[in-house]
């Protein structure tokens, strides 16, 4: 198995779903009223310096399967995108408006791109040059293999 | 404790998979399933917009119940099994159940969730003046925990094991590795569900 060390990037992750989920448990849990904001967007704020800091970090890493990220990753975004979507289909069929929308919102834009990175990551940090591409991977998504 | 041991990897790799582990041929993405999944998708939607009762009803308890038995059988039931099962059983096994774990957990997921908010707001049980309104942000929170863990470890150990598996050599120590921190959170995920159970019967019966 692959000993280099990486960052702390599922750990980082995970912590950052957690918050912005507290952040989003927050807010439903009070429903109709009307509170402060102040600490849903902390929660999102902290949430999104979390990711943040972990593409950063995952950029510094040297001799990282950036191909084999980015061919995961792409498609593992499209289907988040695609649930960030109908969640965010239900607020706006729901008449959320102001303030919560906003957080919410971007609240799903950080799950949305912090899960495919997640994704991405566990499988490109067991990724051997040597080991060849995954022939199925594209193909079963309907693409060709760019894959080396 | 289960027993995840695979063989260490032998000088033999070079000739092609470990001993232990036949590379078979399987879809990651089962491409069959893709229009089942749309096809849920577009129900969910239909019913969010016409707001009726009893499709929300529906998707909702459908897609929990799905959700519920499969979490409890996969944690409690299959999960054992599985890491007593002999290796090219194992690795049979998972190759065929793991791609359709992977369409099908974040689909029920998502018919559950959704049309279960939109039944609360229509039932007015996520509001605070609801007299079990202690209950569902317990709830929330238990669904909360659930999804981190779904998605910050179960779903990228799936996928990530499953790509190894489609390698012309898989490696046994990172499928044990990953398959490990699968069964272990399968097994963290049922028994978070009996949380559930115990939640929804309490709504059930007021």
């Amino acid at each position: 198995m692959n000993d280099r060390r990486l960052p702390p990037v599922t750990e980082l992750a995970m912590a950052s779903l957690a918050l912005i989920i507290a952040g989003g448990i927050y807010l439903s849990s009070h429903l109709p009223r009307h509170l402060p904001l102040a600490p849903a967007v902390a929660l999102l704020a902290a949430s999104a310096l979390l990711l943040a800091g972990n593409l950063i970090a995952l950029a510094r890493v040297r001799d990282f399967a950036w191909e084999r990220f980015f061919q995961v990753g792409r498609w593992s975004l499209l289907a988040y995108v695609v649930i960030a979507g109908m969640i965010e289909y239900a607020f706006l069929r729901d008449h959320l408006t102001g303030g919560p929308l906003v957080v919410l919102t971007l609240s799903l834009v950080v799950f949305a791109v912090h899960v495919p990175t997640l994704v991405g990551f566990t499988v490109a940090r067991y990724h051997e040059p040597d080991a060849g591409p995954s022939p199925g991977l594209e193909s079963a998504a309907g693409a060709r293999s760019s894959a080396g | 404790m289960v027993d995840l041991t695979l063989p260490a990897p032998g000088a033999s790799v070079e000739a092609g998979a470990p001993p232990g582990i036949e590379r078979l041929d399987f879809e990651i993405v089962p491409r069959k399933g893709l229009v089942i999944v749309a096809a849920a998708l577009v129900l969910l939607i239909v019913a969010i917009a016409v707001n009726k009762l009893w499709p929300l009803m529906f998707l909702h308890v459908a897609g929990g119940a799905a959700w519920t038995i499969i979490d409890l059988f996969l944690g409690l039931v299959l999960g054992p099994i599985l890491g007593r099962l002999s290796i090219p059983a194992r690795v049979e096994f998972t190759t065929k159940l793991m791609p359709k774990m992977l369409l099908i957990m974040p689909t029920v997921v998502t018919l559950t969730l959704a049309a279960g908010w939109q039944l609360g707001t229509k039932l007015g049980t996520v509001l605070t003046s609801y007299h079990n309104h202690g209950w569902v942000v317990a709830s929330f929170i238990v669904v909360g925990v659930m999804s981190v863990l779904a998605l910050g470890l179960l779903e990228p150990a799936n996928i990530a094991v499953l790509i190894e598996l489609k390698k012309p050599r898989p490696r046994p120590e990172v499928i044990e590795h990953l398959m490990k921190r699968f069964i272990y959170c399968a097994g963290i995920l049922g028994a978070m569900q009996v949380a559930t159970l115990v939640i929804m019967t309490k709504f059930a019966t007021g």
